[in-house]
C-alpha cells in the first residue's frame, strides 16, 4: 500500500491509496484522476500515461527500459524526469510518490 | 525453362462474397474488391475463429501473414526489433528506381530523428494556436451547404475540410489547395488496377514531381526566414533536416506522408461517422440528447471506420506469434479493421455505440513508435466538426448506399449523399 499524489498541470492535487503491484497508471485511471489517457491499456505502447516524476522520486521510481525509452523519447515534451506511468508498478518503497501530469497526453 | 508460365494473376482464385466456400488456406483476404463490396467483414470474423495469425502463399504482391487478432496485432506493431518497417508498410514493393522515402516506412534510429522534426508541427501547442482557424473554416463550409437537397458529402465537407487543414499546416497556397487532394490519390492509387484514377505508373510518377517541384518553389521560399510554425518551414530550418530538399525522395516521401497520413484517414472519418449514426438511430438520438458525448463518440467513430485497415511489417528474424512461426524477411499484414472487431477485448465489438467505455482504446492509430503523429490533430477535427454540425443540423441524413474505395489499405468512401435537416429555431 502506498500513497500516491497526482498534481494535475494547473495545480490540483489528487492524493490516492493504491495497492502494490497496481502501476502508477492504473492508480490514476482507478481514481478518475483526468490527463492521463492510456489508449494502449498498459502495453508501453501509446506513451499518452505520461507523468514527471517529482525529484525526490527519481532514483525510487527507477529507469525507463529500452521499449519504453523508445516511446519517450519520441515526445517533444520529454524531460529527464519522464516516465510512463503505466511501466511504474506500485511498492511500499514508493509511499508518499509525488508525480506531475503534462498539458497534454500526445 | 522451356515452359512459358502464365502470369501469375490469371491463376489467382477471386474471393468469392462469402469466406466460408474457400478452403482456409486459399484465404486471400487483402483482395481490394472484398472492401469496396464489404465482404471483407466476414472474412476477418472467420479468421478471427479459424487462423488467427494466416499465411496467404499467393498473393498478388505474393505471400503474407495475416494478423487478425487485438493482442497479437498490439505485440507486433510494439515490437519494432522484431519487426522491420521497411522497405514498406503496404504489402506491395516500392519501385525499385522511384522509391519514397518517409519515415513511416524507416526503422530507427532514422525513423525517429525524422519524426521528431516533423512533429512539433501537429503537437497539442500548435493545435491550440491552429483551433479557431479550424472551427472558423468548418462553420464557412457547413453554412455554405444547400439544405433540403442531396448533395456528396464526401467531397463537399470531407474532402474539402482535410485540404483545408493540411493547406493550414503547410500554410499552402489557399486557392490551389485541392492538388493536395489530387496528389493525396494519385500517391495511393495502384495504376495496376483496373479502378486507379492515373493510367500508368508514369503518369503518375509525373504527377508526383510535380508535387515536389511545387513544395521545392516553397522550401526555397522559406528556408533561412526562421521562425513559420508551418511544416514546410520546419523542414526547411530544422537542424536534421534542413538538407532533405536535396534527396529528393525523401522530401517528395515525407510531403506524402503528411499528405495522405492527413487525407484519407481524416476524410474516412468524416463520412464514416455520419454513415455510422444514420445507421445506429438510437445513438443518434444520444448525441441530439447529450452532445458532451462528443469527444468520446470521435473515438468510436475512429474505431468503427478503422481509416487505414492495415499496416505492414517484415520480420527480421524467425519470430513466433500467435503460435505460427514467421520466418525472417516474411511479409506480415496486422489488419487493425480486424482487431478493432475482436470481442475478446472491445466487448459488443460490432456495435457502434458513442457512450462506449474506454473508447480510446482502438487500434486505428498503430501502437509503438510509429504511432500515429497526428492522432491528436485528427480528434480535434473531428470533434470540431461535430460541435458544429450539432449546433446546426438536427439530422444530417444519408440518402444513398454509399461508394466504397477499392482498396485494402485505404477504407472510406468515393461518394455518399445526404440530406441536411436544420435545426428547428
Ligand atoms: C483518423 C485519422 C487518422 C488515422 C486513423 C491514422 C492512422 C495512422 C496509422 C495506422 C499509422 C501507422 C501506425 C503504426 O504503424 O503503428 C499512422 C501513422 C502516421 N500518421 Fe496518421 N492517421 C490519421 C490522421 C493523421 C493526420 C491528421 C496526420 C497528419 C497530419 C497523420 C500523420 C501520420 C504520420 C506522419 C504517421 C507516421 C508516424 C511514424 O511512422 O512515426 N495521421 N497514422
Ligand atoms: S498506457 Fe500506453 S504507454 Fe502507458
Amino acid at each position: 500500500m502506498a500513497k500516491i499524489t497526482f498534481i494535475e498541470h494547473n495545480g490540483t492535487k489528487h492524493e490516492v491509496d493504491v495497492d502494490n503491484g497496481t502501476s502508477v497508471m492504473n492508480a490514476a485511471i482507478d481514481n478518475l484522476v483526468p490527463g492521463i489517457d492510456a489508449d494502449c491499456g498498459g502495453q508501453c505502447s501509446c506513451a499518452t500515461c505520461h507523468v514527471y516524476i517529482d525529484s525526490d522520486w527519481v532514483a525510487k521510481a527507477g529507469s525507463p527500459d529500452d521499449q519504453e525509452e523508445s516511446m519517450l523519447d519520441l515526445n517533444p515534451e520529454r524531460q529527464p524526469n519522464s516516465r510512463l506511468s503505466c511501466q511504474i508498478p506500485v511498492t511500499d518503497e514508493l509511499d508518499g510518490l509525488v508525480v506531475t501530469l503534462p498539458e497534454f497526453q500526445f | 525453362m522451356s515452359e512459358v508460365r502464365e502470369p501469375q494473376s490469371d491463376e489467382r482464385l477471386q474471393m468469392p462474397s462469402d469466406p466460408y466456400s474457400v478452403p482456409l488456406d486459399k484465404i486471400d483476404v487483402a483482395q481490394p474488391h472484398l472492401f469496396a463490396n464489404g465482404d471483407h467483414w466476414k472474412y476477418f470474423e472467420r479468421l478471427r475463429s479459424e487462423a488467427p495469425v494466416h499465411y496467404c502463399e499467393d498473393g498478388f504482391e505474393g505471400p503474407y501473414w495475416s494478423v487478425t487478432k487485438y493482442d497479437d496485432i498490439c505485440h507486433v506493431d510494439s515490437s519494432h526489433n522484431l519487426f522491420s518497417s521497411e522497405p514498406a508498410i503496404v504489402l506491395a514493393d516500392p519501385e525499385e528506381d522511384f522509391e519514397l522515402e518517409m519515415f513511416i516506412a524507416m526503422d530507427q534510429p532514422k525513423h525517429d530523428v525524422q519524426r521528431k522534426t516533423a512533429s512539433p508541427v501537429v503537437a497539442p501547442q500548435n493545435l491550440k494556436v491552429l483551433e479557431s482557424t479550424i472551427r472558423e473554416r468548418v462553420c464557412t463550409i457547413l453554412d455554405s451547404l444547400p439544405v433540403g437537397e442531396s448533395f456528396n458529402w464526401v467531397d463537399r465537407v470531407s474532402i474539402e475540410l482535410t485540404t483545408q487543414m493540411l493547406a493550414t499546416l503547410f500554410d499552402f497556397p489557399f486557392e490551389d489547395r485541392r492538388k493536395l487532394t489530387r496528389w493525396s490519390d494519385v500517391a495511393t492509387t495502384d495504376p495496376e488496377q483496373d479502378q486507379s484514377i492515373v493510367a500508368s505508373e508514369e503518369e503518375r510518377r509525373a504527377e508526383l514531381i510535380e508535387c515536389l517541384e511545387y513544395f521545392g518553389k516553397l522550401w526555397h521560399e522559406r528556408a533561412g526566414n526562421g521562425g513559420g510554425s508551418d511544416l514546410i518551414s520546419m523542414l526547411a530550418n530544422g537542424e536534421s533536416t534542413k538538407d532533405m530538399v536535396n534527396k529528393p525522395l525523401e522530401y517528395l516521401g515525407n510531403l506524402v506522408l503528411l499528405i495522405v497520413g492527413g487525407n484519407d484517414t481524416t476524410r474516412n472519418s468524416i463520412t464514416g461517422g455520419v454513415l455510422a449514426l444514420n445507421q445506429n438511430p438510437a445513438e443518434y438520438d444520444k448525441l441530439r440528447a447529450n452532445p458532451a458525448l462528443i469527444p468520446n463518440m470521435v473515438s468510436e467513430i475512429i474505431r468503427w471506420q478503422t481509416p487505414l485497415a492495415y499496416m505492414r511489417r517484415t520480420a527480421n528474424e524467425d519470430t513466433i506469434v500467435g503460435g505460427q512461426t514467421i520466418k525472417a524477411g516474411d511479409k506480415v499484414a496486422m489488419w487493425y479493421i480486424s482487431g478493432n472487431r475482436d470481442e475478446d477485448v472491445i466487448e459488443r465489438a460490432n456495435e457502434f455505440l458513442i457512450d462506449r467505455p474506454k473508447a480510446r482504446q482502438h487500434l486505428s492509430f498503430g501502437f509503438g513508435i510509429h504511432r500515429c503523429m497526428g492522432n491528436r490533430l485528427a480528434e480535434m477535427q473531428l470533434r470540431i466538426l461535430w460541435e458544429e454540425i450539432v449546433n446546426r443540423f438536427d439530422f444530417v441524413e444519408v440518402v444513398n448506399e454509399p461508394t466504397r474505395i477499392f482498396s485494402s489499405f485505404v477504407h472510406g468512401y468515393a461518394e455518399m449523399q445526404v440530406v441536411l435537416h436544420p435545426k428547428k429555431a
